[in-house]
């Protein structure tokens, strides 16, 4: 959903332009979008904690080391943003699309290693509900992440337009807010299926 | 009354309402980003669909006139009822309410448009794009979705065909993009009443149905997200072998019911409370009086807010729920109460020594509390766990649910439609044709749904196509009801069309209410007040004491009533 900036106003509401409520709108999205993740890990708890089977015959449990890399750039991801976003309030245009283009490189390597994990992995998604939970959760995930890469691409192209960010940064700084979402989101998926463990 | 004029071709092409001139009719067929062009082709799609689920009912209804299932197969009947309960909910009452919002809440707060217009014509050209594929699912192979519109698993996981799609993964799917596009609405609706109001509108001086616009619209920000989150597991233990409520396989299917009543039982209020709205913007205007405790009953909605998200287990008290869980959801669905009783309190005390005019809103909104009151009556009977446990899924709970969604709700649809046609159309309707309506659906309404609580009180189960011939009145007083709502549609749809067409102008107050939709000419223009937008010094609702609303009121009068 791209709310993140207007394109050229359309008559219709050239002279009334919306731009000042992008990011409001954007924010109460994203408290909305959090709370489907809320359900998933509400119902990934209830699930791990009262099913009689959890992991598929033949698994042992999940290889911590990768992931744990993983989350160790996607988290330090975040604050590259960060970085290009107070390029751009400098007004570093360079800077800013270094920044950002380095978060995007880190955003599209945490998704080749979830590739690497899940081409590697023994169970698949029918493998009780172990196997589902940990698709859907990974791959629900993995899906914001890919549209974050996405957007932040989209912003990239944008910064190229001559006078783009005379009325406010408002894009930037919604999808700056979306990566950071995505992020946390991940901390606690990562707490809640690779180091809770035992069943 | 300028009729002869010859107007500029561009004029009649043009994409908004000119003044004098015919209306451009084809701007409600493409993406228009004017909220009150979007706001009435919800309406229109909306009430379309209440003709489609209308028809479902009265089949049903035709096969239920008898005891024995002659009319139509047992499992047609459970899709008739399926597809009733889910295109009446998500096909007309949510669409129509969000067509209110759209037409009202600009106006009212003397916005120009929705914050995200582009967003809001995307937002509802998804409505007819699910309407398409739920109705769909009456030619697939199967037929159409047959567990019901809470679609509770096992049941609702059964793929006996093996056809990818099938009934049950459309009606998931349509689900599902219908809760796409409510949060579209619900992002635009609490941004435009949060950041657009006009100067001097503070919360406190804000419409009461900008208020329960926004109580409601925060129930779909919290509560979607978590019946998509069911859709989207049910989908995938239909058809691709996930395992989240299969016992099997280690999963659990009270877990569905618990995801999909977090939400669904909250909408209940995201349509009740825009209803609420209603009624206390209609009676002041017609026992002019101010409404009786303004900003209790503004405080209220959000009280049910809140406690409407915490009450969805009394859903589940047959589902094997601990009694302790049951205990404690039967106390907070009981406090549902108080807000809502401080409301129909309000209300009362508003038509206290009130100079009533009868008008068919006004009709429409005394008959919806009347209802409201019966229907909050037998709710708090079903709150209470052992009458719950005997009358649950019986005839009791839709007699109950339909006191709730038709004599209340939809009663407060049609007093909203009358009340605002003259100023949304810019003409007046028939008013002996609204008087039939209103007479027509009051009587068929309590003929149809009244009986229903007699049926399940003594133990007629819901959802069955034949039944025990000692239930035989209760359904036969039903199923003339359900014929007389279908006949009394018709004098609405007459008047509404004929007076569309032929009506006789309406000025710009036709009601004398006091509000800023009531400063514009009727039909509104594009951009309501444009750059003008009057500045408000009171709080709404002064009849009668004389004081003007905006700064500047005797211009902006002058001004709507020019065109």
């Amino acid at each position: 959903m791209t709310t993140a900036q207007p394109a050229a106003p359309s008559p219709a509401n050239a002279e009334h332009p919306h731009g000042g409520y992008n990011l409001t709108g954007f924010i109460i999205f994203l408290c909305s979008e959090s709370i489907i993740f809320l359900a998933f890990f509400a119902g990934f708890t209830v699930l791990k904690l009262s099913s009689p089977i959890w992991l598929p015959e033949g698994v042992e449990g999940l290889e911590v080391r990768m992931p744990l890399i993983n989350t160790i750039i996607l988290v330090s991801s975040s604050f590259v943003a960060v970085l290009a976003e107070k390029a751009l309030h400098r007004r570093a245009l360079w800077a800013f699309r270094g920044w950002w283009l380095l978060t995007m490189v880190m955003g599209a390597y945490f998704v080749y290693g979830q590739y690497v994990e899940w081409s590697e992995l023994a169970f698949g998604l029918g493998s009780g509900v172990f196997g589902s939970t940990f698709y859907l959760l990974t791959g629900f995930h993995g899906l914001h992440v890919i549209t974050g890469i996405l957007l932040m691409g989209l912003m990239l192209l944008r910064s190229f337009r001559p006078g783009n960010y005379n009325g406010g940064e408002a894009g930037v700084a919604s999808v700056s807010l979306f990566w950071h979402f995505v992020d946390v989101i991940w901390i606690i998926l990562f707490l809640l299926i690779y180091v809770w463990q035992r069943h | 009354m300028t009729g002869s004029l010859p107007f500029d071709p561009r004029v009649l092409r043009a994409p908004h309402p000119v003044p004098g001139a015919p209306d451009n009719w084809k701007r409600f067929f493409g993406f228009n980003t004017d909220a009150k062009v979007i706001g009435i082709q919800y309406m229109v799609v909306s009430l379309f669909f209440l003709l489609v689920g209308g028809l479902l009912a009265m089949i049903m209804r035709g096969e239920l006139i008898t005891p024995p299932s002659d009319l139509v197969d047992p499992t047609v009947y459970n899709g008739l009822y399926t597809m009733h309960g889910t295109v009446m909910l998500f096909l007309f009452l949510f669409p129509i309410l969000n067509g209110f919002n759209n037409l009202l809440i600009p106006p009212m707060i003397g916005a120009p448009d929705m914050a995200f217009p582009r967003l809001n014509a995307a937002a509802f050209w998804l409505v007819p794009v699910f309407g398409v594929l739920l109705m769909a699912s009456f030619i697939v192979p199967g037929g159409p979705s047959s567990s019901g519109w809470w679609a509770y698993p096992p049941v609702s996981t059964q793929n006996p065909l093996g056809h990818l799609i099938n009934g049950q993964f459309l009606w998931i799917l349509a689900v599902a993009i219908s809760g796409v596009s409510s949060i579209m609405g619900a992002i635009n609706f609490t941004t435009t009443i949060l950041r657009m109001r006009a100067p001097g509108m503070t919360f406190f001086r804000m419409p009461i149905f900008c208020w329960t616009a926004a109580a409601a619209q925060t129930i779909q920000l919290i509560g979607l997200p978590s019946l998509t989150g069911g859709a989207i597991m049910l989908l995938f233990d239909l058809s691709f072998g996930t395992s989240f409520f299969k016992p099997e396989g280690g999963g659990d299917p009270m877990l569905y019911q618990h995801f999909f009543w977090f939400y669904s039982h909250p909408a209940v209020y995201v349509m009740v409370l825009p209803v609420f709205g209603i009624f206390s913007e209609l009676l002041p205007v017609y026992a002019r009086k101010p409404l009786f405790g303004y900003k209790v009953v503004a405080l209220a909605s959000f009280g049910i807010t809140f406690l409407g998200l915490i009450v969805w287990v009394h859903h589940m008290f047959y589902s094997g729920t601990p009694q302790w869980m049951r205990n404690l959801f039967m106390v907070t669905t009981m406090l549902i109460a108080v807000p809502t009783g401080i409301k129909v309190f309000a209300w009362l005390g508003t038509l206290w020594r009130g100079k009533l005019r009868l008008t068919t809103p006004m009709m429409f909104c005394l008959g919806g509390i009347v209802n409201f009151i019966f229907a909050g009556i037998t709710g708090v009977m079903l709150a209470t766990v052992p009458i719950d446990i005997h009358v649950g899924n019986t005839y009791f709970v839709v007699g109950h649910f339909h006191y709730v969604i038709f004599c209340t709700i939809t009663f407060g649809v049609f007093a909203a439609i009358y009340h605002w046609f003259p100023k949304f159309t810019g003409r007046m309707f028939y008013e002996p044709l609204g008087q039939l309506h209103f007479w027509l659906t009051f009587i068929g309404s309590a003929l149809n749904f009244l009986p229903m609580h007699w049926a399940g009180l003594m133990g007629m189960p819901r959802r069955v196509a034949s039944y025990d011939p000692e239930f035989a009145l209760s359904n036969v007083l039903a199923s003339l009801g359900a014929f007389l709502l279908g006949v009394a549609i018709i004098p609405f749809l007459l008047n509404m069309v004929s007076s569309w067409a032929r009506g006789p102008r309406a000025p710009a107050n036709p009601w004398n209410a006091i509000g800023l939709e009531w400063l514009l000419p009727s039909p509104p223009p594009a951009e309501n007040f444009e750059h003008d937008v009057p500045t408000v010094i009171a709080a709404p609702y002064g009849y009668g004491l004389g004081k003007p609303l905006v700064a500047d009121q005797d211009r902006f009068i002058a001004r709507s009533e020019e065109v």
